[in-house]
């Protein structure tokens, strides 16, 4: 095997690279870095060179041949305060050494290529990022990865199930819940977990009275838009936001906004105003 | 952001002896205010000790000791939690609702109590690492004493620092006369009570709080009361949520049949520390509770301020908001919409 990969057109550091991601004796690459050296080895046969060419770029590697994503794990002597961290990010075992300043949100987009929750603000500020952990929304750009050892992860990513959106989603959808989109993974996955939230009968600032024991809560719109108000949208899609979510609230079936508009045109138009 | 060691704990003494070693060192809890200043390169820690699973979230009543069937609220608990908990929402609605006034769902889900107390000014000068700001750089200047300070103090401040106290919820802790429970790095334990908690800046204003080095919060004690019934926290911002207070005040009656047995009313926005307003408290003691009365003791507060070139707006503000708060407060603490 090793012969297989003493291919001239590698330099020095491409061969110590490959040698550390093959390795038998590498035991801390634990559990799916046993399933992801049986794959590369099983490629290597395939042709060495080709496998390697790939390996520089693993993001390509792994875009389609493999459904699911692999991880790019790097070897813990390449940072300079290296983690070893293991999580679950949509129903998936990931485990990788990560930087020790590495967050979530970059560990999502850089390292698992799930580049669908998205860094707006980087502080806090907007939300773009929210992802749920272990069934609470939460920023990732303000959550380290290696504080996630353990912890269930869901991005956008993963809430369509079965090839159907989830009922957010198709809510989204209909209700042109956006414009560019840049905002829309955050405020989904925000949604989402209001919804449990709300079942759950937790209270917000605008709750009229939080003395009243509550277990399930219908949400008036004043509800929805104050436990919202940690997701900023600069398109300024917010009533079509807060109707997507009322409809999924609800349960009800509601009309498009949209809709009326064109109504109101065709009115205007019929009645010559 | 520069490099640092993480460092995991599985105890309390852990924890305090990471920090007692090395002085560089942080504690990393909900991480929304230490992580937010360390990519602005404001905190440099060469070491985050993570305490977020230190046993010490939960919130139960006090069955022993001086404050005895009031609540104690662990240090690690997120605020989601400490909002929602049925006793607080019941005995101690102000803390919920304060609480619940701060930053956003999101960030409420991460940020813990004892991080809560510990969060940093957020005087922009302080951000701005170019700026000036006595309280990141000692010695350095305050940039905020004749710049732009329409957020800044009103109350306590001095030539050194004019920033204010972020917090929401500690409005509500210093109004309800909470202990603030540490333990140090050598095991010692000592009660604070909330007043005594946070500092003015005087010539120090890089200190925020009268915690030793390495001391770590444990938990919040709330004596028992009998505010639960009229009390009522209302913030004032420059947008309706997800921002900080210009004005905030924490009310709190007790009544004697139509009089005021006890008030409490606490500020937010307007100082280095929770202010409470102790003037009007002590003017409304045995007062009926008429807006009139209220008016007068929120003037008596306000009448001290020491506003800055860009906030004499928050004396009226303040006045009024009190004015608000303890009016809500006699109706029951109910939330109403704002008139527009
Ligand atoms: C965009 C945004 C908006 C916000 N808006 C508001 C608002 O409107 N109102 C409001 O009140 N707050 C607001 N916040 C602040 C937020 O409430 C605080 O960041 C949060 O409470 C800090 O808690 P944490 O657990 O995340 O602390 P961390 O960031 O983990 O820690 C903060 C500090 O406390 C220290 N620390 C933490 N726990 C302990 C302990 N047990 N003992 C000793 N030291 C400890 C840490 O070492 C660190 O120095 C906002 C934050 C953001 C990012
Ligand atoms: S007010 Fe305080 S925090 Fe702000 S610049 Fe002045 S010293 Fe710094
Ligand atoms: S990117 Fe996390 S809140 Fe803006
Ligand atoms: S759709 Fe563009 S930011 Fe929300």
């Amino acid at each position: 095997m090793q012969e297989n990969l003493e291919n001239d057109s590698l330099s020095n550091d491409e061969k110590q690279l490959l040698d550390e991601l093959l390795s038998e004796s590498n035991d801390e690459i634990a559990g799916y870095g046993a399933q992801r050296r049986l794959f590369l080895k099983q490629m290597s046969a395939a042709g060495a060179a080709i496998l390697f060419t790939q390996l520089i770029g693993p993001q390509e590697l792994f875009a389609n041949p493999v459904y699911e994503p692999l991880i790019s794990d790097l070897p813990a002597s390449s940072m300079e305060n290296s983690v070893r961290v293991g999580f679950k990010v949509n129903g998936a075992s990931r485990s990788l050494n990560v930087d020790s300043r590495m967050t979530l949100l970059d560990t999502l987009r850089e390292r698992l290529e799930l580049t669908g929750t998205k860094k707006g603000c980087d502080h806090g500020q907007c939300g773009a990022c929210t992802v749920i952990v272990d069934g609470k929304r939460v920023l990732s750009c303000l959550t380290l990865a290696a504080s996630c050892e353990s912890k269930t992860v869901t991005t956008i990513e993963g809430l369509a199930k079965d090839g159907k959106l989830h009922p957010m989603q198709a809510a989204f959808v209909k209700h042109d819940g956006f414009q560019c989109g840049f905002c829309t993974p955050g405020q989904i996955c925000s949604a989402v977990a209001l919804m449990g939230e709300a079942a759950a009968g937790e209270i917000s600032y605008v709750t009229a009275d939080v003395r009243k024991k509550s277990t399930s809560l219908k949400l008036s719109d004043e509800e929805i838009r104050e436990r919202m108000s940690g997701n900023l949208c600069r398109c300024g899609a917010y009533p079509n936001i807060v109707a997507a979510i009322r409809e999924v609230h609800t349960g009800k079936n509601t009309a498009i906004a949209w809709q009326f508009a064109a109504d109101d045109n065709e009115k205007a138009r019929s009645t010559g105003a | 952001m520069r490099p640092f060691k993480y460092s995991t704990i599985n105890d309390i003494k852990s924890a305090t002896n990471r920090l007692a070693t090395n002085d560089n060192a942080r504690y990393l809890a909900g991480g929304t205010n230490i992580l937010d200043l360390m990519k602005e390169d404001v905190e440099r820690p060469d070491e985050l000790v993570d305490i977020s699973r230190l046993k010490l979230a939960a919130v139960q009543p006090i069955t022993t000791g001086a404050n005895k069937g009031g609540i104690s609220i662990g240090a690690l608990g997120k605020n989601t939690e400490t909002a929602n908990h049925p006793l607080i929402r019941q005995a101690y609605p102000l803390l919920s609702q304060a609480i619940l006034a701060g930053a956003s769902a999101q960030i409420r889900n991460m940020a813990t109590n004892g991080g809560n107390l510990n969060q940093r000014t957020r005087c922009p000068y302080f951000y701005e690492v170019s700026m000036p700001c006595n309280k990141r750089e000692p010695g350095s200047g305050c940039g905020a004493l004749k710049g732009i300070n329409r957020m800044h103090a009103i109350f306590g401040w001095s030539e050194k620092c004019v920033a204010v106290h972020p917090s929401d919820m500690c409005i509500a802790l210093v109004a309800l006369d909470a202990i603030v429970n540490v333990q140090g790095p050598n095991g010692q334990q000592r009660s604070i009570p909330f007043e005594d908690y946070h500092r003015l800046p005087g010539d120090n204003p890089e200190k925020d709080n009268t915690l030793n080095p390495g001391e770590l919060i444990t938990s919040i004690h709330i004596p028992r009361n009998n505010f639960a019934d009229r009390s009522y926290y209302l913030k004032v911002r420059d947008r309706a949520s997800y921002a900080f207070a210009l004005v905030s005040v924490g009310a709190a009656l007790e009544m004697n049949g139509s009089n005021i047995l006890t008030a409490r009313i606490a500020l937010g926005g307007v100082a280095h520390k929770p202010w409470r307003a102790k003037e009007a408290e002590n003017f409304l003691a045995g007062k009926p509770a008429t807006v009139e009365n209220f008016r007068r003791a929120a003037e008596m507060e306000m009448k001290n301020a020491m506003t800055l070139e860009h906030n004499d707006f928050k004396v009226e503000l303040g006045t009024r908001a009190i004015v608000r708060a303890l009016s809500q407060a006699m109706k029951g603490g109910k939330h109403e919409e704002l008139p527009a």
